[in-house]
């Protein structure tokens, strides 16, 4: 019996459905979107379209994590970072586009610089004018960053709770060092008042639907890239590694190489998220990096069910729909609401919504399984 | 991957012919000397019994051999020529020394086969366990070593689904699947019934035609049946060595066993 080539592995139950009602999200959406008139029964209104755009840009975050938390055991409560990171790096490149047209008509310098009195552009936005420059940091950034934290935290044998508070503490410095006017980065306002991308107006309904179909496109990419990994014999190591780091050294495997490699990638994926997201959404500024948005996609992947990876997505989506029906029609319930389904999961569901669906169609095939060969189940004994 | 055989361009001289070669190791915690001016030779092909009372050292002489523990003082030498102090577990495991610990640890979550598959023979890295692909030999192995250790028809269960009994076993097979020079094996009969303890003296016996191995252990009538030369280990240093007859015949160690 070898293993299974990959086009196989990545038609597994959970996964091919998702990926493709998500490649035909990304063509009937727009088409309904664009095409059907605003009075036809088909028809999906443009704000619709930018939430829902924006809810895949969560998913695909939720997809990274749970890469990391669900198959390594890495818990990290810091993966807001890494997409504020790589929503940083568009969002410079928005700021460029705007050009000689903000309110203060400078030739080359972003509004809040002007307002600030900077003399020139600072160093670290070199480049930004170049979109592909802009979508290369978007990836290198946060990448870089989770190598250097992982390289000096894995190598150190950080592991569980600690790592946990570390990533948690390395997002809230990240708000408060982008809370500082100096830094360059908009400060407490942040980045905002975009213009276009690409030559396209960040206004139209046009690049609004192609934003959607990119970010579904990019959340459909992202679930079969995390698949094939953990389908592949590394994935194998990384659950041997959550759930017996010691034995898994033992049998010669450098855990740190394993872990460092599944947390860059991670974190390069929650930054094409970040990407996605701040052109839709129209502003990044610091409060994307406060600790509660990492422990709230936590809650995601854990609604959803850790470890499935299609679940992960469907726990953001459902959990931030919940979030914009409540926060309209109940706004101070919201905090309350997101507190009970943490407890209420960790409970009663703690194999998420999918990991529930999963065990019971298993045990449904295990009594088939038994009801057909019940005498050789009993020899077994 | 480097082999025992392959000698590291910086290593001294090789000074003695023993697989295993163990020279005045001191480990001491907090002041609590663990292991003591221990001294062992274990040669190639061999198999030894460890014994002792709790406390002895065992389990601080295997951390030691498997890079768990860095000693203070003393030499340690894989094949006369890897010094063991100075490589990490997952180096150590690389070079051919494979641990069995004395509570099963098998990887509960993933099967039985895939148990195997972690652990066979092979490279370790990050880009080759990514692009991966299971060989015929490898299948072949893998199908061999779950005769051997008898778990055939719970291939594709998970391994927490075991009987512990039978994760012993599987941890044994994993060890086969590694194909180490050198098996440190530690307890493996504890809890395990009496027709169980037979059928690992005969598992033991059977690795150790072409595998040297070390075992540590608690239950003298599986030791008498493994019939090898037995190391007496006594706070942190070794005692008494020869056969089970003539260390039990030995006055110390009557005194430490029976003696308090």
């Amino acid at each position: 019996m070898t293993r299974k080539p990959i086009l196989f592995r990545l038609m597994a139950p959970h996964i091919a459905p998702a990926v493709l009602a998500l490649v035909a999200a990304a063509a009937l959406v727009p088409i309904a979107n664009l095409v059907f008139p605003a009075d036809h029964p088909l028809h999906v209104p443009t704000g619709t379209v930018v939430l829902l755009g924006k809810w895949l840009t969560y998913a695909l975050l939720a997809v990274a994590l749970d890469l990391v938390w669900g198959y390594c055991g890495i818990l990290s409560l810091g993966h807001g970072a890494f997409f504020a990171l790589g929503g940083y790096a568009m969002g410079m490149h928005l700021m460029r586009e705007i050009g000689p047209r903000g309110v203060y008509g400078h030739p080359v310098l972003p509004d809040f610089m002007v307002f600030l009195s900077f003399e020139e552009l600072p160093i670290a936005w070199w480049g930004f004018d170049v979109f592909a420059w802009a979508a290369f940091m978007a990836l290198f950034v946060p990448g870089l960053l989770a190598f250097v934290f992982g390289w000096l935290a894995f190598r150190s044998r950080v592991t569980g709770v600690y790592l946990s508070i570390i990533t948690q503490a390395g997002t809230y410095a990240l708000m408060l060092a982008f809370f500082r006017n100096e830094l360059g980065f908009g400060g407490n306002n942040g980045l905002t008042d975009f213009k276009d991308v690409l030559g396209f107006s960040l206004q139209a309904d046009g690049t609004r639907a192609a934003l959607f179909a990119l970010s579904a496109l990019a959340l459909a990419g992202g679930l079969l890239l995390a698949q094939a990994i953990v389908t592949s014999k590394l994935g194998l190591v990384l659950v041997a590694i959550r759930d017996a780091e010691a034995r898994t050294r033992f049998l010669g495997y450098r855990v740190e190489r394993f872990k460092l490699f599944v947390f860059t990638l991670s974190a390069m994926m929650a930054g094409l998220a970040g990407a996605l997201y701040v052109p839709q959404v129209g502003i990044i500024n610091p409060s994307e990096f406060s600790p509660a948005n990492s422990i709230e996609a936590v809650v995601w992947v854990a609604v959803g069910g850790r470890g499935t990876l299609s679940g992960a997505a469907l726990g953001a989506v459902l959990v931030n729909w919940a979030k914009s029906f409540l926060t309209g029609a109940y706004p101070e319930a919201w905090l309350f609401v997101l507190g009970f389904l943490f407890v209420a999961v960790t409970l009663f569901l703690p194999k998420g919504i999918l990991g529930a669906l999963r065990s019971v169609r298993l045990g449904r095939r295990a009594r088939a399984a038994q009801a057909t060969s019940a005498q050789p189940a009993e020899v077994r004994g | 991957m480097t082999t025992i055989l392959e000698k590291p361009r910086d290593a001294a001289p090789r000074t003695t012919d023993a697989l295993l070669y163990l020279d005045a190791v001191g480990v001491s915690f907090d002041g609590f000397k663990a292991l003591d001016n221990l001294s062992l030779v274990i040669e190639p092909g061999e198999m030894r019994a460890v014994i002792g009372p709790n406390g002895a050292g065992k389990t601080t002489m295997m951390d030691v051999i498997t890079g768990k523990t860095r000693p203070d003082t003393g030499t340690v030498l894989l094949g006369g020529v890897h010094d063991l102090t100075r490589l990490d577990e997952a180096a150590i495991a690389q070079l051919g020394i494979g641990r069995k610990f004395q509570k099963p640890t098998v990887f509960e979550m993933v099967s039985v086969e895939e148990n195997l598959v972690l652990a066979l023979a092979g490279r370790r890295g990050v880009r080759a366990t990514l692009f991966h692909r299971r060989s015929a030999e490898e299948a072949r192995r893998i199908a061999e070593i779950l005769e051997i250790v008898k778990l055939e028809d719970r291939r594709p269960e998970p391994a927490g689904a075991l009987s512990h009994g039978q994760k012993q076993w599987l941890e044994i097979g994993m060890l086969l699947a590694q194909d180490p020079s050198l098996l440190l094996v530690d307890e493996p009969v504890a809890g395990m019934t009496d027709a169980e303890t037979e059928m690992t003296a005969d598992l033991l016996r059977r690795i150790n035609v072409d595998h040297t191995v070390v075992v540590v252990e608690h239950d003298m009538s599986f030791v008498r049946a493994l019939g090898v030369k037995v190391s007496v280990l006594h706070e942190g240093s070794v005692l008494a060595e020869g056969s089970l007859d003539q260390v039990s015949a030995d006055p110390r160690v009557i005194e430490v066993y029976l003696g308090r």
